[in-house]
């Protein structure tokens, strides 16, 4: 029987235990599950796989253009300073991690479809992205608490964990996303939502009597940032030119050789191309996750159709950008404001007492979280509304992904992490209770998962079927004033 | 036929669009010869240029710009019955 041994060890140590093949291979199933033609389930099963190599290849570039900046950051200002870019960290991660999240996403898939069909969280959720990176963090968290040796558990409670999350936040925004939509077919499906849900109360309480932000007209100046290539590029050649100036004052001697100039011009040049090669390797990366969610995604939705008819899809946050584009702008706008004010603060007061890192603000995840935020703020507040909701989701994702780091272990030192607000509180929570002893960690977290999902069905239950409208005094309060004016 | 199916990223509502559409081709059993493909702005004037047809949202069509290949707005991604209407005409010549 010692064949068996050799070709079961093969299996698992050359195949299981590569990401990539692993992808591909789940893919690949995925397709023949929903009896694709043979020649779809290979391309697909190969695209995928290329596409996670596609990641580590871009975060090899990513890397090496964060590393000067985080040590110039270091001297500079004697804290570290971390860029917040899902993207990047999930593909610095997925190395370490990526075979243990790849499980962990498809039995998390697998709970997610268990709770939407037996309790009242009818929700599919859809954004593969989100899917993917909630999979990694919970596998990092996971690990650090529990231990390398016991990743069997970290797949089991990473799965329950991921699966009670993905019907969980949909619920919980839903009172919110039936306002914005106007009906009650399609769902928020995207770890930005407790910054959502927060613009969304906060826009209610101060704007009482606000109009509209789609009866303002805007220019089309900053359409432009919907580029992620140019937004990330841009705002990366501010930051490594911010901190490259600051080095050069400060302490030139070690900013010229950090940077790797001979005079002042050649380091500002040299941190100006560091900053172009970070957006090089964040487009390099977002086109492998492009290819392996363009295959992944179709092969798991066309499973969660058949197993639970007529949930609602969750999706992405720009779904709800068509409902209120001036929101959309005014709320990057200002959640950008929130962050740096939040920067600010961490860098004056909350680094120097409790050690947090300086989050800096990233363009991409202000203009998508931020714009979300001014869209829910809108529609319950309106003008006031979105840039208040758009000001607390900056704050939001700035504080959060600085707790977060803490309980990431050595992965906190990668200059980068998670950014969105579901990915800060939840990653947290997971990544305090798991601190303690084994069993304690598995007994908080079933906890954890349960206390949430009783959560969101009472709310599910009580709340959203109920008809429950945010903001609808200010409705009224506009409606009358209208028919006052005709 | 090679179609892209556009948004802000390429990784999120294009692939919802690229997985609609996929379901619409179906649909009109013409997906034996159509390749979709999800991309974000950035890459989609670069992209335009070898397919055929281009889907996006109506925010995004400015930004594209003129492009060889034919452009078709799509309102609602979620909506396979508005995709098939709209692609209808091309696929049928």
């Amino acid at each position: 029987m010692e064949w068996l041994v050799v070709v079961l060890e093969f299996i698992g140590q050359q195949i299981l235990n590569v990401p990539a093949y692993l992808i591909g291979l789940i893919t690949a199933i995925g397709l023949m599950a929903l009896k694709r033609p043979s020649g779809k389930v290979i391309g697909g099963g190969l695209k995928a796989a290329m596409g996670f190599l596609i990641l580590g290849a871009g975060a090899g570039v990513v890397t090496a253009s964060l590393t000067p900046l985080g040590d110039l950051i270091l001297s500079v200002t004697g804290a570290q300073g971390v860029i917040p870019t899902n993207e990047v960290i999930t593909a610095i991660a997925s190395e370490e991690y990526g075979a243990t999240s790849a499980y962990v996403l498809v039995l998390g898939f697998l709970v997610m479809l268990v709770f939407a069909r037996f309790t009242p969280l009818k929700y599919i959720f859809l954004t593969g992205h989100h899917m993917v990176f909630m999979a990694l963090l919970l596998s990092v968290v996971l690990t650090v608490g529990f231990g390398e040796e016991l990743s069997w558990l970290v797949v089991i409670v990473g799965a329950l964990l991921l699966g009670v999350i993905m019907v969980v936040m949909p619920a919980f925004a839903q009172p919110w996303m039936k306002k914005i939509t106007g009906d009650d077919t399609i769902a928020m499906g995207h770890f930005g939502t407790a910054g959502y849900i927060a613009a969304g109360a906060a826009g209610q309480i101060t704007g009482r009597r606000s109009r509209s932000t789609e009866e303002i007209k805007f220019p089309q100046g900053l359409s432009f940032l919907r580029d992620s290539m140019v937004a990330t590029a841009l705002s990366m050649v501010l930051i490594y030119m911010v901190f490259a100036i600051w080095g050069l004052i400060a302490q030139p001697e070690q900013a010229m050789e950090i940077l790797g100039g001979d005079d002042a011009g050649a380091t500002i040049m040299a941190g100006f191309a560091q900053a172009l090669q970070f957006g090089v390797g964040v487009a390099v990366i977002l086109y492998g996750v492009r290819t392996v969610l363009g295959e992944l995604v179709p092969a798991f939705q066309g499973i969660a159709e058949k197993v639970v008819p007529g949930a609602r899809p969750a999706l992405d946050i720009p779904i709800v950008f068509p409902y209120a584009p001036n929101g959309v702008l005014i709320g990057f706008l200002t959640s950008f404001a929130g962050g740096l004010v939040t920067l600010g603060v961490i860098a004056i007061w909350l680094n120097p007492a409790l050690g947090l890192a300086l989050i800096l603000p990233g363009m991409v995840p202000h203009f998508f979280t931020g714009g979300g935020a001014g869209v829910f703020g809108n529609a319950t507040g309106g003008r006031i509304g979105a840039a208040v909701g758009g000001f607390v989701n900056g704050v939001i994702i700035t504080i959060l992904p600085a707790v977060l780091l803490l309980v990431l272990g050595e992965l906190g030192f990668s200059n980068s992490t998670f950014g969105d607000a579901d990915f800060g509180w939840y990653g947290t929570l997971v990544g305090m209770s798991v601190m303690g002893p084994t069993g304690v960690g598995v007994l908080l977290s079933i906890l954890l998962a349960t206390v949430l999902v009783i959560a969101a069905s009472v709310f599910q239950v009580r709340v959203v079927n109920r008809g429950w409208i945010p903001g609808a005094k200010r409705d009224a309060f506009l409606a009358e004033k209208e028919a006052a004016e005709a | 036929m090679k179609i892209v199916a556009v948004c802000g990223m390429g990784i999120g509502t294009s692939v919802l669009l690229k997985m609609n559409t996929e379901k619409a081709l179906r649909q009109m059993g013409a997906d034996a010869d159509a390749d979709v493909e999800a991309a974000d702005i950035g890459t989609a004037r670069g992209a335009a240029r070898t397919a055929n047809l281009v889907l996006t949202s109506a925010e995004l069509v400015d930004e594209i710009g003129a492009v060889p290949a034919q452009v078709i707005v799509i309102d609602n991604f979620t909506d396979v019955a508005e995709i098939t209407e709209k692609l209808r005409p091309v696929i049928e010549n």
